[in-house]
């Protein structure tokens, strides 16, 4: 009797507990990636490559033009951002920039137009839901973790700049 | 009312889908099954100041189109089942609370369409209603407002990724002689096979959807062969393949060209940019309330086992890092 349970406890299935009649879920975890159609990552990292660097080159030339104008390197660089975040702000507005990012991905992410964009679309879907309660709560809820983990490095390396660097 | 097996209902003398009738949006109008829906409303916004009031509306439209088409005044109807996508599924709420009939709020995820037949049947069978309304609703932009990225952001989709439907399907079900038979229902059980990927739905989907038809299968004794379609809400591309895949090899039934998901049908994946097809209670409502009982009742098809699907999850348990469980509910449509 005791060797009965014995043999009957050793030969307990691996699968998932509970009457399920499939196949245990690592198995199912390999069907799933099998079954997914890639994404074409040759092509994607082709068109994210030039975009980003379309925008980049955009930045550069406007900062050549910045620079005739008059305006020293740091001031110029400033006007760069400037314009790039206007320049998305708007393209997002009109609903553009999310049909240029469907293709460009990581082009149009990395770069600051990818922040820009990330704080203007949900200021403009939450707008239904007031400008106070609404569009200014949800406009940081993609970008926050940019600005807090951006400013929370910056101290840091300030602190140790200061502390241990300073002479 | 018989039970049959384990989980499945048989009714006594099948409710019938007296009336039946959808509503959808631009992009569900420019499908290959446009010239089934009763209203194609040009712009998702349907003249609403916001996607959820849209949605509300999509409902409003479904219903009083069905009650039109049935020749029977909205007040006529004793219960309405009826659920969404969204929080609280206020899109029901909503669209249903200027009607002045008693409403059952639902919720099943993306399997709220099969949810409320099941439930109207049931109703009807057991004379709890004299004539339910079954109707369920989604929106493309709604849902991605509350479980993804505003319209405007710039992200890019997997390939395994699904486009909801806008859309809403509305059945009036009663004990007519004539029109759609339903003449078995079945809840399902609620199935987590692990999987965390909130961009392949379908994935999540299959087994639930491949545990309710073997399931009902087992229970009726019938085969694949039988029906003339076995007909899934939203699996997709990616979850019809591995529903197909699933249910052969662990329950051994052969769904093979008697298969066809509603998700496949309402979009045409090669020439709108749909990726794995389209999703959402809309979906199957607007596909079912459209092109399916049209040819169940005209005889073109005459033996139907419906199966939505639902993944059971919501923004926070995901961020949580908790598998996405799913369930499928299953009724027979027969002419």
């Amino acid at each position: 009797m005791v060797i009965f349970f014995i043999i009957q406890s050793l030969s307990v299935n691996t699968k998932v507990k509970g009457d399920f009649d499939f196949m245990d879920q690592k198995e199912y975890a390999k069907k799933v990636k099998e079954t997914a159609p890639a994404s074409a990552l040759f092509r994607n990292c082709l068109k994210a490559f030039f975009v980003g660097g379309a925008v980049c080159l955009l930045g550069e030339g406007l900062f050549t033009l910045f620079a005739r104008l008059g305006a020293a390197e740091k001031e110029a660089s400033t006007w760069v951002c400037i314009s790039l975040i206007a320049l998305t702000a708007m393209l997002t507005g009109i609903g553009v920039f999310d049909k240029i990012a469907k293709h460009a991905g990581a082009g149009t992410m990395v770069p600051i137009t990818g922040f820009a964009n990330a704080v203007v679309s949900p200021a403009v879907e939450y707008q239904t839901e007031g400008r106070i309660t609404g569009a200014a709560v949800k406009m940081f809820s993609i970008a926050g973790p940019v600005i807090v983990f951006g400013c929370s490095a910056a101290s840091l390396y300030g602190f140790i700049f200061y502390f241990f660097l300073m002479r | 009312m018989k039970r049959i097996g384990k989980y499945v209902k048989a009714f006594s003398t099948p409710p019938v889908v007296a009336a039946f009738a959808s509503s959808v949006g631009k992009t569900e109008g420019e499908g290959p099954l446009c010239q089934w829906f009763d209203v194609v409303n040009p712009d998702d916004g349907v003249g609403c100041g916001t996607w959820e009031h849209a949605e509300a509306q999509l409902v409003k439209q479904a219903v009083e189109r069905a009650a039109e088409k049935g020749g029977v005044p909205v007040s006529s109807i004793s219960i309405a089942f009826a659920g969404d996508l969204l929080n609280q599924c206020t899109a029901s709420t909503f669209g249903l609370k200027d009607a002045g009939i008693p409403v059952a709020g639902l919720f099943g995820a993306c399997s709220t369409f099969a949810l409320a037949l099941a439930l109207s049947a049931a109703s009807v069978d057991t004379g709890f209603a004299e004539k339910a309304l079954a109707v369920s609703s989604s929106h493309f932009c709604s849902a991605e407002k509350q479980f993804r990225y505003p319209l405007e952001y710039g992200g890019q989709r997997t390939p395994t990724a699904q486009r909801t439907v806008t859309g809403a399907g509305a059945a009036i079900v009663d004990v007519s002689l004539k029109g759609v038979k339903i003449t078995h229902g079945m809840i399902g059980r609620i199935t987590d096979y692990g999987v965390c990927d909130m961009s392949n739905m379908g994935a999540a989907m299959a087994p639930a959807a491949a545990r309710t038809i073997a399931d009902f299968m087992d229970d009726t004794g019938m085969k694949p062969a039988d029906f003339d379609m076995i007909l899934t809400g939203d699996l997709g591309s990616v979850g019809s393949k591995l529903m197909r895949e699933l249910i052969l090899s662990e329950r051994g039934y052969d769904l093979g060209g008697v298969h066809a998901d509603c998700g496949n049908m309402i979009f045409d994946a090669k020439k709108q940019d749909v990726h794995a097809g389209g999703s959402g209670c809309g979906c199957s409502a607007s596909v079912l309330c459209g092109p399916v009982f049209s040819d169940i009742a005209a005889g073109r098809l005459k033996k139907v086992l419906f199966a939505g699907t639902g993944a059971l999850m919501s923004p926070l348990t995901a961020l949580q890092g908790d598998p996405i469980p799913a369930v499928a509910h299953a009724v027979l449509l027969c002419s």
